[in-house]
């Protein structure tokens, strides 16, 4: 586990596409990706959801904890949010259901 | 690494059980019973008189099975049935059961005892007695290697894969290495899981029979069209049932695992243990589990002692039965709500713990509650419990390879 207090994040594996926030985070606030790279947060966003750990291509396998968690079903930007506007399930989506 | 205590005082029952509580369970037959049966509870609720019960009027060899094995528990020293009495449930099977396992028993039927105000007023008396001769019960040792610690997670967000399941999962290490058996679940929340699973199976035949156990999840899942993933998972920044799945699989560690266990079987010895809580066969009866108490009681219903509870939203739920530990994910849940938690694994989040530290404090609690510590669902009066119609078949010779569970509901 590479962790970082400093930088909001953790990166639960080392070659995981996503890395998830360990403190909320604001609107417009810059954090600092894996490489040093500067990140402007799109959105306010709280403790537990994923950021890009690098740029992701539509139809890529996401990876956390070293494992799949789905497919990218938009291009993702390194830093940008990443949930269900832009990553689906390989196995159940849950849009399918009729329980929302 | 720190020691735990190796024993603890315990209650003794007649068929050999030793039980870290000392419970009354007033069972209700069909829910026409349900108001009797909670209204006998009421004035002894924070003395150890739980409700339990199955709704259904028609019969069912599951709810059979699960009464049978809760009513029998360990923790539970008396029971008291209570019938409409018109209902299906086979209850002469049921008492004869509890008395052949040496607990004081009594079955009231509503419709013979005279009506609601009659049988609420023979109940009470009842139970009254019982409480007055189970003070002096007989009190024994119990061992690290008959206790039996069941986990779960519910109202999960992202921080539950990262903080509280793999502390649990350290705990479990811990606990197993030290001679309890440890139970896991939520095959439903295993899918994407199921080939590491596989590969920590005891024997091949077993990892195959793990693996199915998780594509019959997924394959109810998908029969019911939603996955085992509610609205507040995704506003807690989990996304999808992979996801989800990769974070509560944590909870069972990393030790091999022994066997699989349906609703009711009782691992043979310590050990790790998945158990399997969808029903077999086609999706005939609904969701597999509507809420999370459904699987906390067949957990119980195994054996379990005491429940290891993970959530990062912030599940207030205990059980009827057997106490549940509550361990919080998200520090920000635990500020909000610590008064329903006993163990903040938030902490390691704000860099104050190593999940090591965390997985230290639960094995301690988890010692400390078996050995009568009320845990914060108890002090709060949490007596939840819920049982619906299931079918299962009896788990094959290759599901416990190792040891050999028990496995009760087959034999009958």
């Amino acid at each position: 586990m590479s962790e970082d207090r400093g930088t909001g994040w953790v990166r639960l594996d080392e070659g995981d596409s996503v890395v998830v926030l360990t403190r909320e985070v604001a609107r417009g606030e810059e954090l600092r990706g894996p490489g040093g790279e500067r990140w402007i947060v799109g959105a306010p966003l709280t403790m537990g959801h994923k950021l890009a750990a690098h740029a992701i291509a539509r139809g890529e396998t996401v990876l956390k904890y070293g494992f799949p968690i789905g497919v990218a079903s938009a291009p993702i930007a390194a830093g940008e949010h990443v949930h269900t506007h832009n990553l689906r399930s390989a196995h159940i989506g849950i849009a399918q259901g009729d329980a929302a | 690494m720190r020691l735990l205590p190796a024993s603890w005082p315990a209650y003794e029952r007649q068929d050999g059980g030793k039980g870290v509580r000392n419970v009354v369970a007033v069972t209700y037959l069909v829910e026409c019973a349900h108001h009797v049966a909670r209204e006998i509870t009421t004035p002894f609720r924070e003395r150890g008189v739980h409700t339990i019960g199955f709704p259904g009027c028609y019969p069912n060899a599951y709810a059979s099975e699960m009464l049978g094995s809760l009513c029998t528990h360990p923790n539970v020293g008396a029971v008291l049935l209570v019938s409409l009495g018109c209902e299906s449930f086979p209850r002469a099977a049921l008492e004869d059961r509890v008395a052949q396992s040496g607990r004081p028993v009594k079955t009231l039927v509503i419709q013979q005892a005279g009506g609601t105000r009659k049988t609420i007023e023979d109940g009470r008396r009842w139970v009254s007695d019982q409480l007055l001769a189970l003070r002096d019960g007989a009190r024994t040792t119990m061992w690290m290697e008959e206790l039996i610690v069941g986990t779960i997670c519910g109202g999960s967000d992202g921080t539950s894969g990262v903080t509280a399941n793999p502390a649990v999962g350290r705990a479990f290490d811990r606990l197993v290495t030290d001679g309890a058996a440890c139970i896991f679940e939520e095959t439903l929340e295993m899918i994407g899981c199921e080939e590491h699973l596989a590969g920590r199976a005891v024997t091949a035949e077993l990892g195959d029979e793990l693996r199915a156990s998780v594509a019959k999840a997924e394959h109810y899942s998908v029969a019911m069209g939603w996955p085992s993933f509610a609205t507040g998972n995704a506003s807690g920044g989990l996304t999808t049932i992979e996801e989800k799945s990769l974070g509560a699989y944590s909870k069972s560690g990393r030790l091999p695992v022994h066997g699989l266990l349906k609703p009711c079987d009782k691992p043979g010895r310590g050990g790790l243990y998945l158990l399997d809580v969808v029903p077999d066969g086609e999706a005939r009866w609904g969701f597999a589990n509507i809420a999370d108490n459904v699987e906390v009681a067949e957990l119980i219903s195994c054996g379990a002692h005491v429940v290891l509870f993970t959530t990062g939203r912030g599940s207030v739920v205990g059980s009827a039965i057997s106490p549940v530990i509550k361990i919080c994910a998200n520090p920000l849940t635990y500020t909000r709500m610590s008064d329903d938690m006993d163990v903040n694994a938030g902490r390691i989040l704000d860099g104050e713990a190593m999940l090591d530290e965390v997985a230290h404090e639960i094995c301690a609690a988890t010692l400390r509650v078996a050995a009568g510590e009320p845990t914060a669902s108890e002090t709060l009066g949490h007596q939840e419990f819920i049982l619906g119609y299931k079918s299962f078949e009896p788990a094959g010779p290759a599901c416990h390879p190792a040891f050999g569970a028990t496995g009760d509901r087959q034999e009958r």
